[in-house]
């Protein structure tokens, strides 16, 4: 019973809504019954970025029992700290290592994938449709019209000098 | 009449060819001073003065996190790697601020900044071995964290 007029309305109604609701009211029409974690962007955040070494806070900030011995025995000489407990307290607080931030991602396979699987299935829908949808061909595309057009053509010295007409070989009635 | 007027054009323009001629031959020969360049008022400020500069930044005796992160992140966004003594000052600032992680996240990011110059980053851990040594630093290769 969908009609064509009854989508249309449908759709503009659900657009309009999603236009004019509030920003939570459109999470939760989006997100359905989930609560999504959103950052608050007025406090400072982490981040790794390599043109910023030192974020605004450490990547934990809540420290365990032995997190915070650990963090005491950073207050004495670094030179007491094993090697362990010194990548501890790097990863305390940073997140990825600046190797680990350089490290490449292989993300442009998937995009060049991703592209030309939908140009190969951009290739089939205009296959399909070369065969379903478009009306058949205009009868001046026939042979006998182009053969009888390209005479016409001829006969008229269309482009004699450098053009159409000049390819074709008037003594000997043949292409040059 | 014709004659005349052409005597009289060759001789405006022979007149202008010397004047130029005469004006490039009296413009002085001035060579600029390299700390004074043209496309800016005010003085340039020498490498020595920025070196000096941003090592007392670091030196402040009560330099506080904030100021630490402030500073390291703006000497990281200008386009050249920080001489040793910056460094220093940095790795004791960190040092008083109890940071190492921090220590340790200033060598890679100094690493990164040489870029393909890969000869300059054993040169700033050569620089500054006797400092890492003696406050303990741990550079990110001895760590094994300097691979992903």
């Amino acid at each position: 019973m969908l009609s064509v007029g009854h989508m249309g309305t449908l759709l503009a109604r659900r657009a309009a809504a999603a236009l004019l609701s509030t920003g939570s009211a459109r999470m939760m029409a989006s997100h359905g019954h989930e609560v999504s974690q959103q950052t608050d962007m007025s406090l400072p955040m982490y981040w790794d970025r390599l043109d910023t070494p030192l974020p605004d806070k450490p990547h934990q900030e809540q420290l365990s029992a032995t997190d915070q011995a650990l963090k005491r025995k950073e207050t004495g000489p670094w030179t007491q700290l094993t090697k362990e407990e010194k990548i501890a307290l790097y990863r305390l607080m940073f997140d990825k290592t600046y190797a680990e931030m350089k490290k490449p991602t292989n993300e442009w396979k998937t995009v060049i994938g991703g592209i030309l699987f939908f140009i190969g299935l951009t290739g089939l829908v205009v296959l399909w449709q070369t065969h379903y949808v478009y009306p058949p061909a205009p009868r001046t595309f026939d042979p006998e019209w182009q053969a009888q057009q390209v005479k016409r053509m001829l006969d008229m010295r269309v482009g004699p000098v450098e053009g159409f007409s000049s390819k074709w070989d008037y003594e000997k009635g043949q292409w040059k | 009449m014709t004659k005349k007027r052409l005597v009289m054009f060759r001789a405006a323009v022979r007149l202008s060819v010397s004047g130029v001629r005469s004006l490039t031959r009296s413009r002085p020969q001035y060579a600029a001073p390299l700390a004074a360049r043209c496309y800016s008022h005010g003085k340039q400020e020498t490498d020595e003065e920025f070196d000096a500069r941003w090592v007392s930044y670091f030196s402040k005796p009560d330099i506080d996190a904030w100021e630490l992160r402030k500073g390291m992140n703006t000497l990281i966004g200008y386009d050249l790697v920080p001489e040793p003594k910056i460094l220093e000052a940095a790795l004791r600032a960190c040092r008083r601020l109890n940071d190492l992680g921090s220590a340790i996240r200033i060598l890679e990011a100094v690493k990164d900044k040489a870029g393909p110059h890969k000869e300059i980053y054993p040169y700033l851990i050569q620089e500054l071995r006797p400092t890492l040594n003696e406050l303990g630093i741990s550079t990110p290769e001895e760590l094994g964290i300097d691979k992903a």
